[in-house]
């Protein structure tokens, strides 16, 4: 009898152990998680520095490895103001609904084969459902700041969530129907059966809109309307500062991070590769996340950005119409086979 | 019965009124619109400027010929060069000074010059502002190499001061030319390298064919000249309409466009960079040698310091010139343009025979070109309105004056 049994009821030690193993799944998660996103951005200005013919961060340490913590020390430290007009209670909980809904999705990612904090059988609805809900931390910090540009940024960005999530979620019914699930684990599992383990060859039309989508749900270049520079300053977060403006950095960047692995699970597949590497289990996913990652940096380097009325259109006119066809297709595919 | 009709009554809105700049990240400096906006589309828009106010003009009233030439440098603070040589043709118009060849020869490389390093400074934030970042760093690479250029020739990068009434400062240096050359084989590369990353990209057809459109008469009433006047199609140029310097000399075409959209106005600067590049090249080739300095201005510009120190009537000029200013100026006005970058810089100089101006009345593009925002705004989307500041090419320095 062991000293925890002695003190609890029967059974609560599975419990309890099960949650402590959680727990620390989750911390893990985390973790990498949030050291990837820091990283993250030193490669943003890394890779982008590059492609424009200049170095990019350099100062501190080697080849300014030590800027995301300089960034992070600078912004932790930074006055958290308050515009006078603001209403308080909304301002300060936003940039928190952002992160949350954004850390949330991670729970019901498979990293590799049996490593997954929560195995839902639904997990794409999750992510889904958790993007949609990050999107109110954003029109909520563009209503609450009471200022006319991050009005205006809150505005565009609803607007833009909306369009973008219908075509998302059809792009991601081609998938669901071929898998017969909408758990991630095993729609990795049912790629197996297909050439080099991925779904990206039957589904690359869904492939193609969902990843335009993902560029559009994660408001990156060139749909950062949101927070388009050159037309509302900086957009909805334009009167945060210090820690709230850095959740809603890192809010972007593991929706970055999260979009990069729903599109390599649903489409690339996942953990499988075309062959194992030993001992590292999720190198496969790892390799494929920085791939979609750099791919992020590289599209932001090249392309200027879309208009309102364009990006509706692009959205409504083309996504969508492609998604239901790639639906359809699909689906009778599905009967006829 | 009337509360219920009241209730009935269609909602009411109201434009949201925001107010962009002087500190916005797209207004190329202090330039203000105030737009009324119903949801992303602008109602009206209201151009405010004078945030850069210095008063150019009036101080040059308190100058002699020679120390006013500084401050046509703060004008476009860009394409400082092209201003210094609208001044100083403007002065030996109206004092009936000719150059020497070299001289003309030199200004027209300079103002070429000028005239892509404005330009790429244009293409870079007119495509930083919609979105494409890295033609930005791209072009600032190539106007550094010419700023540096400058810095050969004159010591200075921004506020080069130049030319001369009568010619030009110093003479050009073997190096510098053989550099320049390097530089006009390599630029079409560039230019193409621009081009490779906007041109084609479908994004950047969208936000610019079509947007920001003035027919040719409308671009006329307007009073529009340079390469906003030239994108509606009108072949102005005051290069070939009223040549100065040595641009009758060499063979250049003037580019137009057709639709009068932001689309149409950018391919006319990006023809015209290859246009100033084969200017420089054939002046390059063809400039001959001789002094830089008219020999018949002695009493308006500074003789040589070595004479100074050893000649009396050197010294006495001298004295005077820098004291009193050119005490023979003929009495007069005279109205004389050049063609900047940004279009027309026109100078007006009333003379009343002492060593200042009595006036001195600045035409300045981008003042001309402020004023048609709103008639391109009006109607459009938010994003428009970045678009449309980007492609008149204003810069304050010279709006404000």
């Amino acid at each position: 009898m062991s000293f925890f049994e002695t003190i609890f009821a029967p059974g609560a030690v599975d419990i309890m152990l099960n949650i402590g193993i959680i727990l620390i799944k989750i911390a893990v998660v985390v973790g990498i998680v949030m050291a990837h996103v820091a990283y993250a951005t030193y490669f943003e200005r890394k890779v982008i520095g590059h492609m424009q013919v200049r170095l990019g961060p350099m100062r501190v340490g080697f080849h300014g490895l030590l800027q995301p913590i300089a960034d992070f020390t600078k912004l932790f430290f930074k006055e958290d103001i308050i515009p006078a007009n603001a209403d308080k209670p909304i301002f300060y909980v936003a940039p928190v609904i952002s992160l949350l809904a954004a850390l949330s999705s991670l729970a019901v990612i498979p990293f590799f084969e049996g490593f997954v904090v929560a195995n839902l059988n639904i997990g794409i609805l999750f992510i889904l459902a958790m993007s949609s809900l990050g999107a109110y931390g954003i029109v909520m910090s563009g209503w609450a700041s009471n200022s006319k540009y991050s009005f205006l940024g809150g505005l565009r960005s609803s607007a833009q969530v909306i369009s973008y999530e219908v075509a998302m979620g059809l792009s991601l019914v081609g998938v669901m129907i071929m898998a017969g699930s909408m758990n991630l684990t095993d729609i990795v599992k049912a790629q197996e059966a297909y050439p080099l383990k991925a779904f990206i060859f039957p589904q690359f039309l869904g492939f193609f809109v969902f990843i335009v989508a993902a560029f559009a749900e994660t408001n990156r270049t060139p749909f950062d309307l949101p927070e388009a520079e050159s037309e509302l300053v900086a957009g909805y977060f334009v009167e945060y500062s210090g820690m709230r403006f850095a959740l809603f950095y890192a809010a972007e960047y593991i929706g970055m991070i999260i979009m990069a692995c729903l599109a390599s699970i649903c489409f690339l597949g996942g953990w499988n590769g075309p062959f194992e590497i030993p001992y590292v289990p999720f190198a496969w996913l790892l390799i494929k996340v920085y791939f979609f990652i750099f791919l992020y940096y590289w599209v932001r380097a090249t392309v200027p950005r879309y208009r309102y009325d364009q990006l509706m259109g692009l959205g409504w006119k083309v996504l969508i119409p492609l998604a239901l066809l790639n639906i359809t297709i699909t689906g009778l595919i599905k009967i006829l086979v | 019965m009337e509360q219920i009709r009241d209730e009935a009554a269609p909602l009411k809105t109201k434009e949201l009124t925001v107010s962009m700049g002087p500190q916005h990240p797209a207004t190329h400096g202090v330039l203000r619109l105030v737009l009324d906006l119903d949801g992303e589309t602008v109602v009206k828009c209201t151009p405010y400027v004078g945030y850069l106010h210095r008063g150019v003009e009036k101080l040059a009233e308190n100058r002699t010929y020679l120390s006013a030439l500084p401050l046509s440098d703060r004008l476009d603070y860009i394409s400082s060069m092209a201003n210094n040589v609208g001044y100083v043709v403007a002065v030996e118009r109206l004092f009936g000074i000719e150059p020497p060849e070299r001289a003309k020869f030199i200004r027209t490389i300079v103002s070429e010059m000028t005239r892509i390093s404005s330009h790429i400074i244009w293409v870079a934030t007119h495509a930083l502002d919609i979105g494409a970042m890295t033609v930005f760093l791209y072009s600032f690479r190539e106007r550094e190499w010419l700023l540096d250029l400058f810095e050969m020739l004159c010591g200075a990068r921004l506020t080069v001061s130049y030319p001369r009434i009568g010619g030009v400062r110093n003479d050009v240096s073997q190096e510098f030319l053989d550099s320049l050359y390097k530089f006009t084989e390599e630029f079409p590369k560039r230019i193409e390298e621009y081009e490779t990353l906007i041109d084609q990209n479908r994004i950047w057809l969208k936000r610019t064919k079509g947007i920001g459109v003035i027919s040719a008469e409308e671009a006329i009433n307007w009073g529009l000249t340079g390469p906003m006047l030239r994108g509606s199609g009108i072949p102005y140029d005051v290069r070939k309409f009223e040549p100065y310097d040595a641009y009758d000399k060499v063979e250049f075409e003037v580019p137009v466009g057709k639709n009068g959209d932001v689309y149409d106005r950018y391919r006319c600067r990006m023809l015209e960079l290859r246009q100033s590049n084969s200017i420089i090249k054939q002046c390059i080739e063809k400039l001959p040698p001789g002094p830089i300095m008219a020999p018949d201005a002695p009493k308006f510009t500074l003789p040589p310091k070595d004479r100074v120190m050893k000649d009396m009537e050197s010294l006495i000029h001298h004295f005077v010139l820098i004291t009193k200013g050119p005490l023979t100026a003929p009495k007069g006005e005279i109205y004389s343009a050049v063609e900047v970058p940004k279009g027309e810089l026109g100078f007006y100089f009333v003379s009343d025979g002492t060593g200042k101006p009595y006036r001195m009345r600045l035409r300045a593009p981008s003042f001309v070109h402020a004023s048609v925002l709103p008639r391109l705004c009006e109607g459009s989307l938010v994003a428009d309105v970045i678009a449309n500041i980007g492609t008149i090419d204003i810069v304050l320095g010279e709006c404000d004056r």
